[in-house]
């Protein structure tokens, strides 16, 4: 072999490396919902110089982005929870309702222990969640034993939730008067707020699970199809029941950091429609609705663009109300971009334009 | 084929008088549950049993029925509809907007009401018939939508002064004995008359049967599937907005807020009142049964006084679980001959 050839073909080898690499990097799933998120803060940037500013003021990071992050915590904590259900070809519109128990759970549990010490604390924590993964409980079992459509069988936690909620507080706000709780959604821990560290511990052990184990091998396989998965001898029932109580456990999670954000518990209004933006955010981040493909980064991401959208509307002044339009479009947007048959009809219009230029 | 199929059918089923039919066996649990909580009623409260007081049932929940029928009709094809409480808000937002603000003549405002909840229904059922997009997320995105233009025409609530609306909502018929109707529970039960009449008589309805049963079945027998989803969401839509326009009446308001979760009221009247949630079997009148026990909890919790307003949602999650566990029971049993 001559010594050119030889030097060609490792110049062509870097090359296709490089090409290999950049196909790779924009085939990859988390591209487009990180590249949204970049030019989202970006374009806030442009307009508004001090947006992306951080500030180190009392011990504590400041600033826009850290606000993004903390905001999106409780919808990132649910969409977590809601992508592994949706992996599994279910769905949770529960979600909200169950976030309002848990938070009037906890505030109950509260009013109702002398405030001493953090023993209050911890009972309100452990209530809160216990409450979370009994109803995910619920909503499994009617999936799994009960076999129903998973959206009817959450429609009906989803109608009598906020009803149960409305019972255990007596149909009224509950405030809070009590300083460690209002920790969990107030604090900071390393100048960082401490629902990022809520987010990140949950993302952590669930990433662990997913691809430490067989489990991540799993859902996919359920996701994909639940008969073949039954077959091969994977606890397919056992793992949705699973799935709902993480995700009522993440709900609950959700519940605590929003009802100590407020200092109280409000059983109407506490989660409204966060359902739907779980939804979008595990849309948006690449996530299969119909199941099977999943990526848990990228519903992080998704609850990160939704809280990001709702920050730019409100700094750039358009009434919040644009709000739920705006992500109706994305909405739509992402389903068609989704849709096998639109990629087909959109490549067969692109390809015919190619033809009739040449 | 299409003439002899539903002959064999009614012949088979012929053979069992119809009360012993297993699709009517959850619509029969519901007449016998609105008779014992009117009885119940009647024997606990005074005054309970009284002819305003079943009328008023409809009244109160003129806009509920009209959006449940036209949920039938979706549910039946086998998909669902989440926009139609958002339709509703819509609609009221619009009519109140233009007759209002813009002093439309309020007929010419109606019909245009009515034609964009029909347009923006079809457009779902385009997404989801051409696409093959989840039913549950388009119209989903179609919630958001509706109410977020809703609260782009208007934030805050309008109040409506025009005199030939304020007149047709305070109208009232008198049907003798002192009991009366408002003109909105009469649209209710034209749209009932009508959503019967087109599910049980018509080929369209015949189609929608088909297509809840099996889609791809109907497709097979050659049947218009693609076009009667489309026009069973472009239905679902008409409904709401009409719904819609009732409400304006019933409340002579037109606010962005307006029939919150509506959708849920409406799916959970459908289910109550005997449909099967996978489709393919149910009826128009068991949906306004549906819509009348709904109102009757509502009603009984009242009248009642001591009961809190949150009971109403915790027994329709009570009454969803049971028929929805009813449904299984019957169906597993349809297998398993």
């Amino acid at each position: 072999m001559a010594e050119t050839t030889g030097t060609m073909a490792a110049s062509s080898a870097i090359s296709s490396r490089w090409g290999r690499g950049l196909r790779r990097c924009l085939a990859h799933p988390l591209l487009w919902p990180l590249l949204t998120l970049i030019l989202l803060l970006a374009g806030n940037g442009l307009f508004n110089p001090g947006f992306l500013a951080l500030q180190w003021r009392d011990g504590h990071l400041y600033g826009n982005l850290i606000d993004i992050a903390h905001r999106a915590a409780p919808l990132a904590l649910v969409s977590l929870g809601m992508t592994l259900v949706i992996a599994l070809r279910g769905l949770d519109i529960s979600v909200g309702a169950v976030l309002a128990i848990a938070a009037t759970v906890a505030a109950w549990t509260i009013g109702h222990v002398s405030n001493d010490g953090l023993l209050p604390l911890w009972l309100a924590i452990a209530a809160a969640l216990a409450a979370g993964a009994l109803c995910g409980l619920w909503n499994g079992w009617l999936v799994v034993g009960a076999g129903m459509q998973p959206i009817v069988a959450t429609l009906i936690l989803m109608v009598a939730g906020r009803g149960i909620a409305q019972s255990i507080s007596g149909g009224q706000i509950l405030t809070l008067y009590y300083a460690p709780y209002s920790f969990l959604g107030n604090g900071f821990v390393l100048g960082l707020p401490f629902s990022l560290f809520v987010v990140a511990a949950v993302f952590a052990l669930l990433q662990l699970a997913l691809r430490k184990t067989a489990l991540g091998l799993f859902v996919r396989a359920i996701g994909h199809n639940p008969q073949a998965a039954h077959v091969a001898g994977v606890r397919a029932r056992a793992i949705t029941l699973g799935a709902y109580v993480f995700c009522g456990i993440a709900a609950a999670l959700a519940g605590l950091l929003v009802s100590s954000n407020v200092n109280s518990a409000d059983a109407n209004n506490a989660g409204l429609l966060l359902e739907l933006d779980a939804i979008l955010a595990v849309a948006l981040g690449g996530s299969l609705l119909g199941g099977g493909r999943f990526s848990l980064a990228g519903s992080l991401l998704g609850a990160l663009i939704i809280q990001a959208l709702t920050t730019t509307i409100y700094a750039i002044g358009v009434p919040p109300q644009v709000n739920l339009a705006v992500k109706a479009v994305l909405v739509f947007a992402v389903m068609l971009l989704q849709s096998p048959l639109c990629r087909g009809q959109l490549r067969a219009l692109l390809r015919l334009r190619a033809e009739r230029r040449a | 084929m299409n003439a002899v199929a539903p002959a064999a059918t009614s012949a088979a089923a012929g053979r069992r008088p119809w009360w012993r039919r297993r699709a009517q066996v959850p619509l029969l649990v519901t007449l016998v549950l609105f008779v014992a909580m009117a009885g119940a009623g009647g024997v606990l409260y005074h005054g309970f049993l009284t002819p305003q007081v079943f009328l008023n049932l409809l009244i109160d929940n003129a806009f509920l029925c009209i959006v449940a029928v036209g949920m039938t009709f979706v549910i039946l094809a086998g998909g669902i509809d989440l926009s139609v409480g958002a339709v509703v808000a819509f609609s009221t937002v619009l009519l109140a907007e233009l007759v209002q603000r813009h002093g439309w003549p309020p007929l010419a405002a109606i019909a245009l009401v009515l034609a964009v909840g029909t347009g923006f229904g079809a457009g779902m059922g385009v997404l989801i018939q051409r696409f093959r997009l989840q039913p549950f997320v388009v119209t989903l995105a179609g919630m958001f939508l509706a109410r977020g233009v809703a609260t782009l025409i208007s934030v805050d609530s309008i109040d409506i002064d025009q005199p030939w609306l304020a007149s047709v909502a305070n109208l009232r018929l008198p049907l003798g004995g002192g009991s009366m109707l408002s003109v909105g529970a009469l649209v209710a039960l034209a749209v009932v008359a009508a959503g019967a009449l087109l599910a049980g008589a018509s080929s369209f309805g015949r189609t929608v049967y088909a297509i809840g049963g099996s889609e791809s079945s109907a497709r097979l027998m050659g049947l218009p599937v693609d076009a009667t989803v489309v026009r069973v969401y472009a239905l679902s839509g008409f409904c709401a907005a009409l719904a819609g326009v009732v409400y304006t009446l019933y409340m002579l308001s037109g606010y962005s807020q307006h029939a919150l979760g509506l959708e849920l009221d409406a799916i959970a009247a459908v289910v109550i009142g005997g449909t099967v949630l996978a489709g393919g079997s149910g009826y128009v009148l068991g949906t306004l049964l549906g819509v009348l026990v709904l109102g009757l909890i509502q009603t009984l919790i009242v009248f009642d006084g001591e009961l809190s307003s949150w009971w109403t949602r915790i027994v329709i999650g009570a009454l969803l679980l049971a028929f929805c566990l009813l449904q299984r029971l019957f169906r597993r049993k349809e297998i398993k001959p």
